[in-house]
């Protein structure tokens, strides 16, 4: 049995183009039941997100399996399969295991190491297994997936630095003021990316927001949206030192805050520490705010200039975990393997013969005087004992290998048996929530 | 047994040492745990060390040099353990260890003859002062090295260097708490010192204060640290001079304590 992947994403298709191609998760159900219809295609999953659309499937005929599976997107989507084909990619075997472990890990993501990734693939499997369009081997593969994605969340430092202007401008606050539930935080002017700022400053703990705007009213709203005091722009400065956090963004082509602001602002706060965090272009706080003891400006390139450098790090993180991902690779494979048919056979027969020789031994040491002709006759007896008793069993997975689902009976059987494949994969394929 | 000690308090130091400059770095929780674990033990060992020399001398070990800067490193390490317990402050250790290391190598390397205790400090004034003098010199030192660090956070955040290791090293509020409760715990213990040194003095050679050089800097030191105190108390004086003046209050202290020799002769 093959693990193939048919899909498109952020790096080989516009967005136009993943949107027409989407599947919406309310009607996900119509479209897993025609998948798994299709024939030679056994097992299925859809995962559909704004930055990828993607099949899992198992087949047992790899070629056939993608061309059904390239047709079955193009004719849902009522696209034509030649303008379709040339964003979609396909592997299979090996590959598809390591494409499917690599997204799961967020090392295909856009940004690369965010964290959604791995709970859409859990939400689209979540929703495979509802319409049991899964079965034992994508289980498998899928929680193989998840353990594997949280091993290198673990194990690499792949998602521990802020990757967005906003969070970073969190984290710097942090290593200033220290804990934030004291802190509170001044909204000057009313950029997105300013309230969008706030709106992270909120969510890490900061106590309170002051909010001021030009147009009172503005002010006001946002205010109330954030539960904070709104001040009148003319007063700002008289309430700059309640602020710990100034986030400033208006529209002003002249700067409103100057270094003597920011040094009767810090002396008035006992020189408590101020972050001022300037977005606006053009400048809103004089560079030489950064001059003043204990007060420490930033604008919007050197937080984007942080956001770079942990970036460069992601990168240099995902390196080692590509290394995880090629161990967890041939750890799955061999299991996969061992799903087929004949080593299946012969290490049930072994097993039988190791048992049968092992009790023969036991009885014969145990007897003493016993001819060497009956000896000869129970080995006789006990082997055909073993080979009529094996003989169903063998003939029924020889025939299930020629068609129908072996992959069942090869799995009831290693477990009924308790057939270990070289290496043993059931012990860590425990689903990590 | 006291050698015995002695000897595995060197060795722990000089491995928590090492694992607390790796945790500069290298983010690993393992490397924290471990850390502090040698750290600790080599704590205990230190202790057990110094109970069983006073026991052997029926007095305190704080009579030469040998001796004070192995007691003044032991209550470095024992600062240090208090305020990584309550601050988290790892990296601090990378800081203040290598010096608690460094003292007691030196330590070691002094020569310390066995002999009887002069008459002059078999005075009950004497041990209070010394005693009170080094735990308050221990906190001056967790200070002077938190200063450091400040210096140092505050240098990546003003020319914008954010690197890894600006990562790994406290907050700038987290560093200014402790500089202030290390500062406020060893003020009030450096007055208390110096006021029994001096009523011991007057005791041991008949006068409070006769301005010999280390009595003069002491009051040097007290003075630093009494104006950097009031300036924090008054006026909420913090950041880099703060940090500074810490940093030379110290530097004075370590003259006072190794440099002047004291003109009552034992």
């Amino acid at each position: 049995m093959n693990i193939i992947v048919v899909g498109l994403s952020h790096k080989t298709a516009t967005v136009e183009i993943r949107e027409k191609v989407a599947f919406s998760p309310n009607q996900i159900e119509k479209p897993l039941r025609e998948l798994i219809a299709l024939e030679d295609i056994v097992e299925g999953i859809i995962v559909s997100t704004c930055n990828r659309v993607e099949i899992y499937a198992t087949t047992r005929d790899i070629a056939g399996g993608i061309s059904r599976i390239k047709r079955f997107l193009a004719d849902h989507h009522q696209m034509s399969l030649d303008l379709l084909e040339q964003y979609l990619y396909s592997y299979h075997s090996e590959a598809a295991i390591r494409h499917v472990f690599r997204v799961a890990s967020s090392l295909d993501s856009m940004v690369v190491g965010e964290p959604q990734i791995l709970g859409q693939i859990k939400t689209s499997y979540g929703y495979a297994a509802e319409y049991k369009s899964s079965g034992i081997i994508l289980n498998r593969f899928l929680h193989k997936a998840f353990s594997v994605a949280k091993r290198v969340r673990t194990e690499t430092k792949i998602a521990s630095s802020a990757v967005s202007v906003a969070f970073a401008a969190v984290e710097l606050a942090k290593k200033i003021l220290g804990d934030l539930s004291d802190k509170t935080v001044m909204l000057i002017g009313a950029g997105e990316m300013c309230e969008l700022a706030a709106k992270h400053f909120i969510n890490s703990g900061a106590r309170g927001v002051m909010v001021t705007n030009r147009t009172f009213e503005k002010a006001e709203r946002l205010a109330e949206e954030f539960k904070g005091e709104a001040v009148p722009f003319e007063e700002f400065l008289q309430h700059l030192h309640h602020a710990d956090i100034v986030l400033s963004s208006t529209g002003a082509p002249h700067l409103i805050i100057g270094p003597k602001d920011a040094e009767d602002v810090v002396k008035r706060r006992r020189f408590k520490p101020m972050f001022f965090i300037d977005i606006a272009v053009p400048r809103d706080i004089d560079p030489k705010v950064d001059d003043v003891e204990n007060a420490f400006l930033f604008t919007v390139d050197d937080l984007q200039e942080i956001v770079q450098a942990n970036l460069a790090q992601r990168n240099l993180e995902a390196e080692k975990a590509e290394e995880i991902i090629e161990m967890e690779i041939g750890q799955f494979f061999k299991w996969l393997s061992s799903l087929d048919v004949t080593p299946t056979i012969v290490a049930l027969r072994n097993k039988f013969d190791e048992i049968r020789r092992g009790e023969l031994e036991k009885t014969i040491s145990n007897w003493k005087n016993l001819p060497p002709e009956a000896e000869k006759r129970l080995d006789l007896l006990t082997l055909a004992i073993m080979n009529k008793l094996l003989h169903n069993p063998t003939q029924t997975l020889k025939k299930a290998g020629q068609g129908g689902r072996i992959d069942l009976y090869v799995d009831a059987m290693r477990q009924l048996f308790d057939l270990q494949p070289d290496g043993d994969v059931d012990g860590e394929l425990e689903l990590e929530e | 047994m006291t050698h015995l000690f002695y000897t595995l308090t060197l060795g722990l130091y000089a491995a928590a040492t090492a694992t607390y400059l790796a945790c500069l770095f290298r983010t690993s929780a393992t490397l924290t745990i471990w850390a502090n674990r040698l750290l600790a033990s080599g704590c205990i060992a230190h202790i057990l060390s110094t109970v069983h020399l006073a026991n052997q001398q029926k007095h305190l070990p704080l009579t030469n040099m040998q001796e004070s800067l192995s007691f003044f490193s032991l209550m470095i390490v024992a600062f240090f353990l208090f305020f990584e317990r309550k601050y988290k402050v790892t990296t601090l250790g990378s800081f203040i260890t290598p010096v608690a290391l460094l003292m007691l190598i030196i330590s070691s390397a002094l020569h310390g003859e066995l002999r009887d205790l002069p008459p002059v400090l078999q005075s009950n004034w004497f041990w209070f002062h010394a005693l009170l003098a080094f735990v308050s010199y221990a906190a001056f030192a967790v200070a002077c090295g938190v200063a450091v660090i400040y210096l140092i956070q505050r240098h990546f955040l003003k020319t914008k260097h954010l690197g890894s290791l600006f990562q790994r090293l406290p907050s700038l509020e987290t560093l200014d708490e402790i500089s202030y409760r290390s500062l406020s715990i060893g003020f009030p213990l450096l007055t208390v010192a110096i006021i029994s040194g001096a009523i011991w003095s007057e005791k041991a050679v008949g006068s409070y204060w006769y301005w010999d050089p280390k009595q003069t800097w002491s009051l040097i030191t007290w003075l630093i640290y009494a104006a950097l105190l009031h300036g924090r108390l008054t006026v909420g004086w913090r950041g880099k001079h703060a940090a500074i003046l810490s940093i030379i209050g110290f530097i004075v202290l370590l003259i006072t304590f190794l440099g002047m020799k004291h003109s009552i002769s034992w």
